[in-house]
């Protein structure tokens, strides 16, 4: 089958970037369905529970998609599928980064979590400790992540809507700002948590498509699908190439994603929506085979689009080869089925979008607003009204700043909220579980220093210092791209001998009874 | 109940819970940071290795193959935890809860 490189690049006939009438009707299915979700959700959210934590109803299995939902954004389907499409076996060792923090999430934290929380991952962390302090501390490190993460996926969303539907960057930011906030006002955590499952079962069963149909070209033999690619673009596809060549920062890359994971907010949020530690366990389970699944196959969707579009093709229609996927689509499906991809990409976006501001507008309303400023003295009503106030004003900021941040590079927001996330979330919240002599003034100064510190390095790393702010190549002030290595080692560090030097005898005596619940389950909410 | 509460903590059954648990927890982390940072860092010092072919008949390289082993390995990790937490954790975390509560 001839590559379609053989048409002179640019004159590939493509429906991308135009409306075409299976995308809307596709998009316009799912809105449809999704916001049905939201009315039939709406009714039953009423209280504090059941908007921050879907009133703990939600089993292992749909926990699980829903996770796998989360987690499977569109930058990673399309961003990764891409990456493999243009840089080949690299594009291989970057998935297999994003996939290992699972595992660690369930050996370290799932259970514990679960029981030692109510709606926010700051419930946890401040379980023992002074509230207020630990609680903005927590509500800072939170705040800080989801806020980047969201900026990257506001812009990337306006983009991306842009490519495949051609509407204006500025009203694909308002359409996906207005139909993500009805699904979190009025549906709250249930409607979050069932539009990423149906998104996650859509995206699974598009991607398998994808896959199966590519391998049939190929008489179902991978290995001679490696062989067109390496045909076509050399050996050194199939090979590591440049993605790691400094070991160091390969590893802190790992470290980042791997333990990022377990300070996400909005993914830590999800674990309060089940009955209990045991569902919160199997459900990572779940999550981890869904994911591992879809990492496993994205590289065939990514070699396949190489060998069957052709890189200058993909590079044509967007540099950063986003569009792979949604073209690999077309040529085997035709309009339809890119129709249904661009929809899945869509829903991908919003549901994700959706959650983020959720875990932003709980840590305002359920850290800040009852702890802090209302001393754990609010009333449900009080709390529900802070929360919706709270999920309006993040909506309104997130589209305005995906507007401002409009053709930004902004791709290493993503990086550097796994960065913030491993480095301010992930100390104190594993400290905090795990060792007696934890202090307030240990949580304080852990987080702040693992989220400036992030902030800060990843400011004067090549990444920003010079592919941003334009400085010479090598006048960067940090040499890696990534500062987890650096920054989480530093939290950990001043948790621990602020810890030593301020002694906490509440907290020290609390850790005792603390375990009946932590390994028990006795008082979990 | 505060008694009960006391000793059921003190008592040896539960330390010793506690203690199987992080037994395991760091054991399985171990295994899973030795497979992934061990991928990573064999990439980083020995890309040849990787970049070798499965043999002369495809161009398949090993490191295909072995990144879908990570992947997997890292999966059934979380099976072994899974089904240890279901056969030993569960069912002692029932007979203390039961021994709090139960009299």
């Amino acid at each position: 089958m001839p590559p379609v490189t053989e048409q002179a690049a640019g004159a590939i006939q493509t429906t991308l970037g135009t409306p075409t009438a299976p995308a809307i009707i596709f998009f316009l299915i799912i809105v449809a369905i999704t916001l049905a979700i939201t009315y039939w959700a709406a009714k039953r959210t009423k209280t504090t529970k059941e908007f921050y934590a879907a009133g703990r109803s939600v089993s292992a299995i749909q926990n699980g998609l829903a996770l796998s939902g989360d987690y499977m954004s569109a930058a990673s389907f399309l961003g990764i599928a891409g990456m493999v499409a243009l840089k080949g076996y690299d594009g291989m060792i970057y998935a297999v980064g994003w996939l290992v923090g699972w595992p660690a999430l369930m050996f370290l934290i799932a259970e514990p979590l679960r029981n030692l929380g109510k709606f926010t991952f700051a419930d946890v962390v401040a379980f023992r400790l002074k509230q207020t302090p630990v609680r903005i501390a927590s509500a800072i490190g939170g705040i800080l992540t989801v806020l980047f993460y969201t900026i990257a996926q506001m812009v990337g969303s306006g983009s991306l809507v842009k490519l495949m539907f051609g509407l204006p960057y500025e009203i694909a930011e308002i359409i996906v700002g207005v139909i993500m906030l009805a699904y979190v006002l009025f549906g709250g955590m249930l409607a979050t948590t069932w539009v990423q499952i149906i998104k996650a079962v859509m995206l699974l069963c598009g991607v398998t498509g994808m896959m199966l149909v590519v391998l049939a070209k190929f008489n179902f033999d991978p290995g001679s699908l490696y062989s067109a690619v390496a045909t076509q673009y050399g050996q050194g596809a199939l090979e590591p190439g440049g993605l790691i060549t400094n070991p160091i920062d390969a590893v802190s890359l790992g470290l980042a994603l791997m333990f990022g994971l377990l300070g996400l907010p909005h993914i830590l949020q999800r674990f309060f929506t089940v009955p209990d530690a045991k569902a919160a366990r199997i459900s990572v389970l779940y999550a981890t085979g869904f994911i591992g699944y879809f990492y496993i196959i994205i590289p065939i969707v990514g070699f396949g689009a190489a060998a069957l579009i052709g890189r200058d093709v993909i590079t044509n229609i967007d540099k950063g080869g986003n569009m792979a996927a949604p073209l690999l689509a077309e040529f085997l499906g035709g309009t339809p089925f890119l129709g249904f991809i661009a929809a899945v990409a869509f829903a991908t976006i919003l549901a994700v979008v959706a959650g983020l501001t959720l875990a932003a507008a709980s840590s305002f309303s359920h850290d800040i607003y009852v702890h802090v400023i209302k001393k754990g003295n609010a009333t449900e009503q009080e709390e529900m009204r802070a929360s919706k106030i709270a999920t309006l004003i993040f909506g309104v900021v997130a589209v305005g700043l995906g507007i401002l941040f409009k053709g930004q590079n902004v791709a290493f927001m993503v990086g550097l909220a796994f960065a913030i996330a491993c480095s301010a979330n992930f100390p104190a919240l594993i400290l905090s579980i795990f060792w007696k002599k934890f202090t307030t003034a240990g949580a304080v100064w852990a987080i702040l220093t693992g989220a400036f510190l992030a902030v800060g390095l990843i400011i004067i790393s090549p990444t920003v210092w010079v592919d941003i702010f334009k400085n010479p190549k090598g006048s960067e002030l940090f040499a890696l791209k990534n500062p987890a290595i650096v920054s989480m080692t530093a939290s950990f560090l001043v948790g621990y001998f602020v810890s030593l030097l301020t002694k906490d005898e509440t907290a020290e005596q609390k850790f005792e009874d603390e375990k009946l619940r932590t390994y028990l389950g006795v008082g979990a909410e | 109940m505060q008694k009960d509460v006391h000793s059921l903590l003190e008592s040896s059954e539960f330390k010793s819970l506690v203690a199987k648990r992080a037994k395991i927890s760091i054991l399985l982390t171990i295994l899973l940071f030795l497979s992934y940072y061990g991928f990573v860092l064999l990439i980083g010092y020995n890309k040849p290795f990787l970049a070798q072919k499965l043999s002369e008949a495809t161009a398949t390289t090993l490191g295909i193959p072995l990144a879908i082993s990570v992947i997997l390995a890292s999966w059934l990790l979380t099976v072994i935890y899974v089904v240890w937490a279901n056969a030993i954790y569960d069912p002692e975390v029932k007979r203390l809860r039961a021994k709090l509560f139960g009299k």
